[in-house]
């Protein structure tokens, strides 16, 4: 092959018949797949669309504003049967989105500490770790969230009897529940302030920065800013006037009612989920900080940072290279587990989605939301890591 | 060169995905196939479920058997798909099975918008509640407040919000897709009630650590006629599919059961040699052996008869006959001519 296209280059002195051109080829095969995949997604699509019609299955998406007319158990925003099918399906999408997101903090955090545990020089801590790390990673996540579950409604007692540790709080197999302040504006104002501060700490700390490479001069800017954080929300509290009020949970009638509470449900689900994916993180936090030379270490030392100082300055910035990108694939696995839902009963996207299958038989259309809303998660999630990472990623000059 | 072959490959599975996707009319496929695929529950006692030997038992399974009777004249010609309540209407619409009998509720929606076809009943349910008794509550009126566990995918789901918002009392629903996940979680006090058809209740209460401690609230909140369903597109399937389940009906209002079906054909009876098939006309109608109904009678048994062996009071869900006996004795069971 290689013999006798060299022997047409040499021969050929005009250019060579088009099926000889690479570059020609190249592009004919390109339109070819394209084209091919074109016709198979064109066929797909019209044979489904005829097929449906002929089996007279409806189709389309204007289900999506008639009545839901099911209850959904939890749901951050207000929601009854009443509302529309759309409406169902966003407190599902939100549920999905609560449990991912403080999955994914709290994953980020124990996985962490676990991968660094594990290579602690203490033969216990680092024992614990590993047979943790075993444990959770090589148990099926399913098995792991019926056997929390299982756990919290088999040995929490019945709301008529639910524990009561703290006044306010109460603990049984309905949830934990809690008191809560009662909403307040004041407590509007306060999210508004700490916020703000968190912004200002940011720009705060540039600065500091900027200035620490002109002057030398170290500047405190993370513990001003926490200092900041806690006591200006303080302070407007007390402008407010202090307000106290507190929605009290109270057994009434079957449930409590009053204060907040969280589910077996959410909480099986975010425990399973957090634990599994932690042993991940954990191995991958690990490599991570194993990929990071002794010398480089030794080296740290000798010029006289502080261990806090070689964690943050030396081994931190080489070895989030190495943890990003593996962990922003935990992460997304995370989310995607979190479908897993469905098996105990908390109502993520994927539930309600399936129960809007049923009363509107639109199965197609319930599938493609299903694939697009975890798409459009996914994608958010390592849009975001690969930023990160690309901030991370070493600078060559 | 290996592309071109991929190209080939593509393009010939996309025929194949054409040739499936004009299959041919139903009763034709099933005849030559040569057995006939049912939907059925799986896991619900007394209506679709394999024993400890690996055989199908149930009321609907033996309307399924009742089919096969009919179109091979012979019972046994019938697989069995177990498929969940989310799963059904697809299998169905998708021509994975021939016929549904798996407790499902005729509603418009579900002729409409998902194409099917529903035939005659055979059996009549209501929603109902399962409640411990020591929570002292009476009346499902007074459940304001509680929690409900109950099975995705059904009519259920609706029925009871349904109730609860016309009573104007809260709830909070506990959704788990699988039926005995779902009756462990209730049994362990996870829901203050289980909402679902009174017959499952009756099953689940059945299989409850210790039942009497379990009622079932004297409210039925929910009508459901639960029927065999197929999908549109072959008048001719459905109407044997419909005959094959009202011929049972029909036997037992003659006094025709499987012991006497032999004797039968000597009946002087003109409805009777009709039915039968010994005065000819029905089977031919149909598209059938002369002999279908008898078929069915002989291998499966009158209404009564397969109520009783699956549901009835002598079996461990001890169900009334109740809206299911004969019109004759004041029940909803009543089957048109056959002639």
């Amino acid at each position: 092959m290689k013999q006798s296209l060299s022997n047409s280059a040499t021969t050929a002195v005009a250019s060579p018949p088009f099926w000889r051109d690479e570059g020609k080829r190249a592009i004919f095969f390109q339109i070819a797949a394209l084209l091919c995949a074109g016709g198979v997604s064109y066929y797909l699509f019209t044979n489904t669309q005829a097929n449906l019609a002929r089996q007279s299955i409806a189709t389309g998406f204007s289900f999506l504003n008639r009545e839901a007319s099911f209850e959904i158990g939890e749901s951050l925003i207000s929601y009854s049967a009443s509302d529309t099918y759309f409406r169902a399906l966003l407190v599902g999408a939100l549920n999905t989105l609560q449990v991912a997101f403080f999955g994914i903090i709290l994953t980020t955090i124990l996985g962490s500490l676990v991968g660094i545990a594990r290579l602690s020089s203490n033969w216990l801590v680092s024992k614990v770790a590993t047979s943790f790390i075993e444990v959770m990673q090589n148990i099926p996540i399913l098995l792991q969230l019926f056997f929390w579950y299982a756990i919290f409604y088999e040995s929490f007692p019945s709301p008529r009897q639910a524990l009561n540790p703290v006044k306010g709080v109460f603990l049984c197999n309905r949830g934990l529940i809690f008191a809560v302040p009662e909403s307040h504006p004041a407590y509007t104002s306060m999210g508004i302030a700490f916020i703000l501060i968190l912004v200002a700490g940011w720009f705060l700390n540039r600065w500091g920065h900027k200035r620490q490479e002109l002057t030398g001069k170290p500047l405190p800017a993370l513990r001003m800013t926490a200092g900041a954080a806690i006591i200006l929300p303080l302070l407007i509290w007390f402008l407010y006037g202090s307000p106290t009020a507190m929605s009290i949970p109270e057994l009434r009638g079957f449930n409590f009612s009053g204060g907040l509470t969280v589910s077996p449900e959410f909480a099986s689900l975010l425990l399973g989920l957090v634990l599994y994916t932690s042993a991940f993180v954990a191995e991958v936090v690990r490599a991570g900080i194993q990929s990071i030379g002794r010398g480089q270490i030794e080296a740290a030392m000798a010029i006289g940072l502080k261990p806090g100082q070689v964690l943050q300055l030396v081994i931190f910035p080489q070895a989030l290279r190495v943890i990003i990108p593996p962990l922003t694939s935990q992460m997304l696995n995370l989310t995607k587990n979190s479908s897993l839902a469905v098996a105990i009963g908390y109502a993520d996207f994927v539930a309600v989605t399936n129960t809007t299958i049923n009363q509107t038989g639109q199965a197609i259309e319930g599938v493609a939301m299903i694939m697009v809303v975890y798409l459009f998660f996914s994608l958010s999630t390592s849009a975001f890591m690969n930023w990160y990472n690309k901030r991370m990623a070493l600078v060559e000059r | 060169m290996k592309f071109s072959k991929t190209l080939v490959l593509v393009l010939s599975l996309s025929l194949m995905l054409v040739s499936f996707a004009y299959a041919g009319k139903d009763l034709d496929a099933v005849r030559a196939k040569g057995f006939l695929q049912a939907g059925a529950n799986g896991s619900v006692f007394g209506f679709g479920m394999p024993d400890a030997k690996g055989v199908w038992k149930g009321l609907d399974v033996d309307t399924a058997r009742a089919m096969a009777a009919a179109i091979f004249g012979d019972a046994s010609k019938v697989k069995f798909t177990p498929l969940t309540a989310q799963q059904r209407f697809t299998a169905l619409q998708s021509g994975e099975i021939d016929v549904l009998t798996r407790n499902a509720t005729r509603t418009l929606s579900r002729e409409t918008q998902l194409g099917l076809n529903f035939v005659a009943v055979n059996y009549y349910d209501g929603q109902g509640f399962l409640i411990a008794k020591k929570l002292g509550v009476k009346s499902a009126k007074e459940l304001d407040g509680a929690t409900v566990c109950v099975l995705p995918g059904t009519t259920t789901e609706q029925n009871a919000a349904d109730f609860f918002r016309t009573n104007k009392m809260a709830w909070k629903p506990v959704v788990i897709e699988n039926t005995s996940e779902l009756a462990k979680t209730f049994f362990a006090g996870r829901c203050d009630v289980l909402t679902s058809d009174a017959s499952q209740l009756a099953g689940t209460r059945a299989i409850a650590p210790n039942p009497t401690d379990y009622m079932i609230l004297p409210e039925i909140i929910s009508k459901e006629p639960l029927a065999p369903a197929v999908r549109h597109g072959d008048d001719q399937f459905r109407d044997i599919i419909d005959f094959s389940v009202l011929a049972m009906i029909n036997a037992e209002e003659l006094g025709i059961t499987s012991k006497n079906v032999d004797e039968m054909l000597k009946s002087k009876n003109p409805v009777i040699q009709r039915f039968l098939g010994v005065s000819a006309g029905n089977g031919k109608a149909l598209g059938l052996d002369e002999k279908w109904a008898y078929n069915i009678i002989k291998q499966v048994g009158n209404y009564g008869e397969v109520f009783e062996r699956n549901v009835g009071v002598n079996t461990k869900l001890g169900l009334e006959r109740g809206l299911n006996a004969l019109w004759t004795n004041g029940g909803l069971m009543y089957s048109p001519p056959f002639k």
